[in-house]
């Protein structure tokens, strides 16, 4: 008798809700009714309301049962689970169901269907088939590629990915620079280049992936970490061919231990097998990849903060210019993109640029897996081509508000976006269109509040992250966090209103204006946009949109 | 600190020096090893760091008070962390927080707030001892302490 194919997410989202208890529950009753299974522990689909959500393999496809509990487990084997039998919990086939029927899963595509440590699983999903184009191709053709694809960058800021790639592949060793001598910080990997040593010059490429995703209401980066590690690692290898560069971080923050764990393993199937090491695939160009684990600061997501905490210092951000792309890490040019911006590169290798870019609206190609959190009933991964609607993802898939209240604020682009009224949810997803009427796209996240939401607290609670997290550089943010976080209870507590108000906009302007990087540029965002749309909260009666 | 126990942390701090100081970057490498070893990294830990990476021991301590996952003292019992971002606090994180901040007064643990587990369409959220747990109110809060003191 052949084993029955049960899967089971390792997803942390999944595991928050029992995925462990509940395999090991499967796991139980199959050995007592003498019935052998085989247990997958795979990604999420991304549909949260439905975890711990149980798949088995069936002639028909793969079957889903959700949420199940441990206490579940022996009733399902009772009404047939091993063979897709119907149950409370059933959902029919998981293919069907309207939440995934609906997407456009380009990037995601393998998400929740693979397990995430198999080399032969992702293989056999068009796994590597991007790398393997790369290595036929030159590495001009390649960043040509990315070029062409319109892909941007996907942590945030959408800065073009293809003429990152281009910056660093093009980067030279100025005239007559001599390399440095090694500096405690950055000792010349041995054995990376033959050229390099006693005292010639030294020109070590980087391959960098911000994996610091620390914005609320965004889990697109832990996921692919979690359920599909090696669409990443894939991503960074083509970058590596693209540019030159030999050796590749993951910077992970410290709170996502599951992802750095499924990580490495992946990393290390991957280099056992060749895909990583020395000569990738054969090809004799030199690929190492290494997981850097970060330590609880959110403006290590910046990336140079995240560069100077790679280099073992404190998370400090760094003036640009120079940018990293030319000095970046250790000094040497390096490529840096986030998680999502990197796993759309094989896809786009794999099935050409124009495919890719067929997706999207204006200047914003191809897909983006949004995330749904917060107050949402049906909260999860959702990719969709760009010109999608706010009001499509937060009623047509996220179902309205868990609570079952109205939606009261949404936050987009996480706690560095601005809060978007409703006269701004029907339209289209687009980074230029949105930053025009001040929305950003940022990493995708969607916080939605109900209306039992203070508005005013979150302005105020945006302004006091701030001055937790500020690395303290810039004046602008370390202390106008502060002052912002003491404005705003003068606001709310009716000393002095407008005139309080009017200095609120002055710091605002010049956190904006005078920031180094995007924690104390952003941080206002959230907080004019809830002063605008939601005076009420501040106790202002009359909309003070124009005031001062 | 009894000396033999001492003696086992030098012996420690030693290894992952041993181990990491070639490492590109390896202040933070170290710091998380003798953490994962030690439960927290020592003050008497800074000057062999230091002068293992031939860094000032400011600049080593500087870096160990900057990031707020290093501890200079153990922590006590189990890590508690409770979410306090946005997408938690939209369903009823600060509750939560209020909640745990009553009930770990007492209870053998060390309770922490952190920002964002990424468990963010299953708020509010919360781990102990990296472990995560997701639709915490106040009853499953209660539960989760009370099974911690069982184990205990």
């Amino acid at each position: 008798m052949s084993s029955i194919k049960i899967y089971v997410p390792r997803d942390s989202a999944a595991l928050a809700l029992g995925a462990d208890e509940v395999a090991a529950a499967i796991a139980t009753q199959a050995r007592q009714r003498g019935l052998q299974i085989e247990l997958v522990r795979n990604g999420s689909r991304g549909m949260f309301w439905l975890e711990p959500l149980v798949e088995v393999e069936t002639p028909a496809g793969r079957m889903a049962y959700g949420p199940v509990q441990p206490d579940d487990v022996a009733g399902l084997f009772d009404a047939g689970l091993h063979t897709g039998g119907p149950h409370a919990l059933s959902l029919g086939l998981t293919d069907n169901i309207d939440y995934l029927r609906r997407q456009e899963r380009l990037t995601f595509a393998r998400m929740g269907i693979t397990d995430p440590v198999s080399l032969a699983d992702y293989q056999a999903h068009e796994g590597y088939a991007g790398l393997r184009k790369a290595l036929q191709l030159q590495p001009g053709e390649v960043v040509q590629q990315v070029l062409d694809s319109g892909l941007r960058g996907r942590g945030g800021a959408a800065f073009p990915a293809g003429i990152k790639w281009k910056t660093v592949a093009a980067a030279q060793l100025p005239q007559g620079e001599r390399r440095a001598v090694p500096s405690r910080t950055a000792p010349p990997p041995e054995g990376d280049t033959a050229e390099g040593r006693g005292g010639e010059p030294f020109l070590q490429k980087y391959v960098v992936c911000n994996a610091d995703e620390g914005d609320s209401g965004t889990f697109s980066d832990r996921m692919t970490m979690e359920g599909d590690p090696f669409m990443l690692i894939e991503g960074m290898t083509i970058a590596a061919l693209a540019t030159g560069a030999t050796r590749g971080y993951i910077y992970v923050r410290s709170e996502y231990p599951h992802a750095i764990q499924t990580l490495n393993e992946a990393i290390s199937n991957a280099t056992a097998a060749g895909f990583l090491g020395d000569s990738v695939l054969g090809s004799g160009r030199a690929f190492h990849l290494e997981v850097r684990k970060g330590a609880g600061s959110y403006v290590c997501g910046e990336e140079t903060a995240m560069l100077e905490s790679i280099e073992g210092k404190r998370g400090v951000v760094r003036a640009k210019p120079p940018i990293p792309a030319l000095k970046g890490l250790f000094g040497q040019p390096t490529v840096i993109n986030n998680v999502i911006t990197f796993a759309s590169v094989p896809i786009i290798l794999a099935r050409g640029a124009a495919f890719y870019a067929n997706y999207g609206v204006g200047r914003s190609k191809g897909t983006l897996p949004i995330q749904l959190a917060g107050n949402i009933k049906h909260g999860g991964l959702v990719e969709k081509a760009f010109g999608v609607t706010l009001r499509e993802l937060m009623m047509d898939y996220g179902g309205g508000t868990a609570s079952g209240r109205p939606i009261k604020a949404v936050q987009v682009g996480g706690p560095l976006g601005a809060y978007v009224p409703e006269a701004q949810w029907d339209l289209p997803m687009d980074y230029e269109g949105w930053a025009a009427v001040g929305a950003t796209v940022g990493h995708g996240g969607i916080v939605v509040h109900d209306d039992t939401a203070d508005l005013a607290k979150l302005a105020r609670y945006a302004m006091e992250f701030c001055a937790v997290e500020s690395c303290g550089k810039c004046t602008p943010c370390r202390i106008g966090s502060t002052r912002g976080v003491e404005v705003i209870d003068r606001i709310t507590r009716g000393e002095n209103r407008p005139q309080q108000v009017k200095l609120l906009r002055d710091l605002c302007d010049t956190m904006v204006n005078g920031s180094l990087c995007a924690m104390g540029g952003m941080t206002p965002f959230p907080v004019l946009s809830a002063l605008n749309h939601y005076p009420q909260d501040f106790g202002l009666s009359n909309p003070d949109r124009k005031a001062a | 600190m009894t000396s033999k126990t001492a003696e086992a942390a030098q012996h420690t701090i030693r290894r992952v020096l041993d181990e990491k100081r070639h490492m590109p970057g390896a202040l933070l490498p170290i710091l998380h090893a003798i953490q994962d070893a030690l439960g927290h990294v020592p003050a008497h830990a800074v000057a062999p760091i230091a002068e293992a990476l031939n860094l000032s021991r400011a600049e080593v301590h500087g870096v160990i008070t900057y990031y707020h996952h290093f501890r200079s003292e153990s922590a006590k019992g189990p890590v508690v962390q409770v979410c306090r971002a946005e997408a938690c606090q939209s369903m009823g994180g600060e509750a939560l927080w209020a909640h745990a901040c009553g009930k770990a007064k007492g209870a053998d643990v060390t309770l922490e707030p952190v920002y964002c587990l990424g468990l963010c369409a299953t708020a509010p959220a919360m781990s102990i001892d990296d472990k995560p747990y997701a639709r915490v109110g106040a009853t499953k809060f209660d539960h989760l302490l009370a099974q911690l003191k069982e184990a205990a």
